[in-house]
């Protein structure tokens, strides 16, 4: 570790094509807070499924709705669908692991069972099926994919944080630390979460992939984000009834999604071997 | 085998436990409904007399417990409860769509390992030359593609473009159902193939590193320094122990691929299991919504399950290790 880590993550192909698509997407959700060429769901029917010109980028849907607006917009939405969703499998699934960790130091395995078990459980459900449980009895929405995403981002984190805090928990210094009188909250706060950041980061930015990739399937069938929001997924549900009179409609935000994982997923590969050096030679 | 039991029935008995779980957790989600049942089936159009009549049908006002054990009974007897929509035992209505999903899910399996071991091998031989980066990056935008964008594209250019196939439907098995053996695969291959790319570009990657990751091991150079020609020390000793995550993840891949049909079929208009949850969403038939919903995750389970059991009979190790 003779360098710094921006040094290095600067020559790191992935990290830097990664870096670059996943600015793009948090840049496009910004910039449309603020502007986009037109209100995107503003309905214009006499132009309607028109080719793409200088007054619409991208052309128009079968509303007269300018595509480079609602691409732009949805950005927003694929945004605030990560960062819930990651957040939530991030709080709960790190505290869990690190109860279930210093439970287990101090000798109450149990809990650390009853987590584990627990967490096994849960990937009974994915994404996808609890959300239709979910949907089925409250209605589809933004916030039950959301909520759906993020339950199942619970145990994924769970385990890497019980994994890694593991390790930090046999370390010589946590020993130390122990015999010094600190408690197991202590321990927590001051040695483990810092030294179990890395694999919570990487995992955070696949996570985060996963997130947009299941919203928009989502809203695909109807079941995510609700118009007059505009999302990626429900873009391209629209787009397959115009399938003959406008193909390309159906191109564009699967384009938007593709690059948006791509880039998360290729950060998330940059920052593993950045991050964590050893890991990375052995891959 | 006989060591193998004290592994066997540990597993086993976890196994029981999670779907024990499974059931009371999807019972008991739709328990906590807002109102109840009944009135979310009906809608807020319905009259008193009308939400009466369909919570009695039901048997809402029995006790939950009651009602939780009818209803795991009747699965394990085959006796399922009625459909609100459609009126026919849900066993009866997901026994009949699971002739278009198995099929489709067991295509699609095929296709990815398939896809996934031809290209993992060819990338691990290939180690650190072009022929690996290039599988690698491929399956980086692979990973990334929606399945469901990816059916829609095979659509424009197979159905729209080409128009070599109908751009969905399903012809049936039969021909009194108007399709065949054949017609019916026929109508499956663009959805399997859509469903097997992700899956196939993951797995890919998987079983590249390994395959690279046991060629390193001491066992594989001794088995070079015995004489075995690299190909010969490939087949003999690597891909059996190489086979060990791959299978871990192939049976996760599994699960997914039966929550992909969710979303493939309905961009196919396959009469699937999805086709019948999703309509079931929409016609708020709780009753079939629930049945579905146990029956995947209770797949998922059982497939966690062999994968777990395989991998103590291809690997000896892991037996000693967990008994």
């Amino acid at each position: 570790m003779s360098q710094g880590f921006w040094p290095r993550a600067w020559r790191h192909p992935s990290f830097v094509i990664g870096g670059l698509l996943s600015g793009t997407l948090a840049l496009a959700a910004f910039v449309s807070l603020f502007w986009s060429p037109y209100p995107p769901a503003e309905i214009d029917i006499p132009k309607k499924l028109q080719s793409p010109s200088a007054a619409h980028w991208l052309g128009t849907d079968s509303l007269g709705r300018d595509i480079t607006s609602q691409l732009l917009v949805g950005a927003q939405n694929s945004i605030v669908v990560g960062v819930i969703a990651v957040g939530i499998g991030l709080v709960i699934g790190v505290a869990l692991g690190c109860l279930a960790s210093a439970s287990r130091a101090e000798s109450r395995g149990w809990i650390e069972e009853v987590v584990m078990r627990a967490s096994d459980f849960t990937f009974a459900f994915p994404a996808l099926l609890s959300a239709i449980m979910l949907t089925a009895i409250y209605g589809p929405g933004l916030v039950m994919s959301i909520v759906a995403i993020g339950i199942f981002n619970v145990p994924v984190f769970a385990r890497i944080a019980r994994g890694s805090a593991n390790a930090v928990w046999s370390r010589e210094y946590v020993t130390a630390a122990r015999a010094a009188g600190k408690g197991p909250w202590r321990i927590t706060l001051d040695h483990v979460l810092p030294n179990i950041a890395s694999p919570l980061i990487v995992q955070a930015s696949i996570s985060f992939a996963t997130a947009i990739l299941a919203e928009a399937a989502l809203s695909y069938l109807g079941l995510g984000t609700q118009p007059p929001q505009p999302s990626w997924g429900r873009m391209l549900n629209e787009a397959q009834t115009q399938m003959f009179a406008a193909p390309m409609l159906a191109v564009y935000p699967g384009v938007a999604i593709m690059l948006s994982v791509l880039g998360l997923n290729l950060m998330g590969d940059g920052l593993r071997d950045l991050l964590d050096p050893k890991l990375a030679r052995r891959r | 085998m006989g060591h193998m039991g004290p592994f066997l029935l540990k597993r086993f008995a976890t196994f029981i436990a999670t779907l024990a779980v499974a059931s009371l957790v999807v019972f008991a989600v739709l328990e906590l409904l807002p109102g109840n049942a009944a009135e979310v089936i009906l809608g807020d159009t319905a009259t008193p007399e009308s939400v009466a009549a369909l919570q009695a049908k039901l048997g809402l006002d029995r006790p939950a417990a009651t009602r939780y054990t009818e209803w795991v009974g009747g699965w394990l007897q085959g006796r399922t409860a009625n459909s609100v929509s459609y009126d026919t035992p849900t066993a009866e209505l997901i026994a009949e769509r699971m002739r278009v999903t198995l099929p489709l899910a067991v295509l699609s399996m095929l296709v990815t390992v398939v896809l996934a071991l031809g290209l993992g091998l060819y990338a691990a031989a290939r180690h650190n030359k072009l022929g690996d980066v290039s599988v690698m990056a491929a399956s980086q935008v692979g990973i990334a593609i929606p399945n469901f964008w990816f059916a829609i594209l095979l659509i424009l250019l197979f159905a729209v473009h080409l128009q070599w196939v109908s751009a969905g439907g399903f012809p049936g098995w039969t021909e009194e159902e108007g399709g065949g053996p054949w017609e019916g695969l026929q109508a499956l291959i663009l959805p399997a193939i859509s469903l097997a790319l992700v899956q196939a570009a993951i797995l890919a990657r998987v079983t590249r590193s390994a395959v690279i990751e046991v060629m390193r091991e001491d066992f594989v150079r001794t088995a070079r320094a015995k004489g075995l020609s690299r190909r010969q020390a490939l087949w003999k000793h690597v891909l059996r122990n190489a086979m060990i995550p791959v299978l871990t993840i192939a049976g996760l891949q599994f699960a997914n691929l039966i929550t992909g049909t969710i979303v493939v079929e309905n961009v196919f208009v396959l009469p699937g299991i999805g086709r019948l949850v999703f309509q079931a969403i929409s016609n708020r038939d709780l009753i079939v919504v629930r049945d579905v919903v146990m029956l995947l995750a209770a797949v998922v389970v059982v497939v966690n399950f062999v994968v777990d059991v395989l991998y103590a009979v291809v690997d000896p190790r892991l037996r000693v290790a967990s008994a």
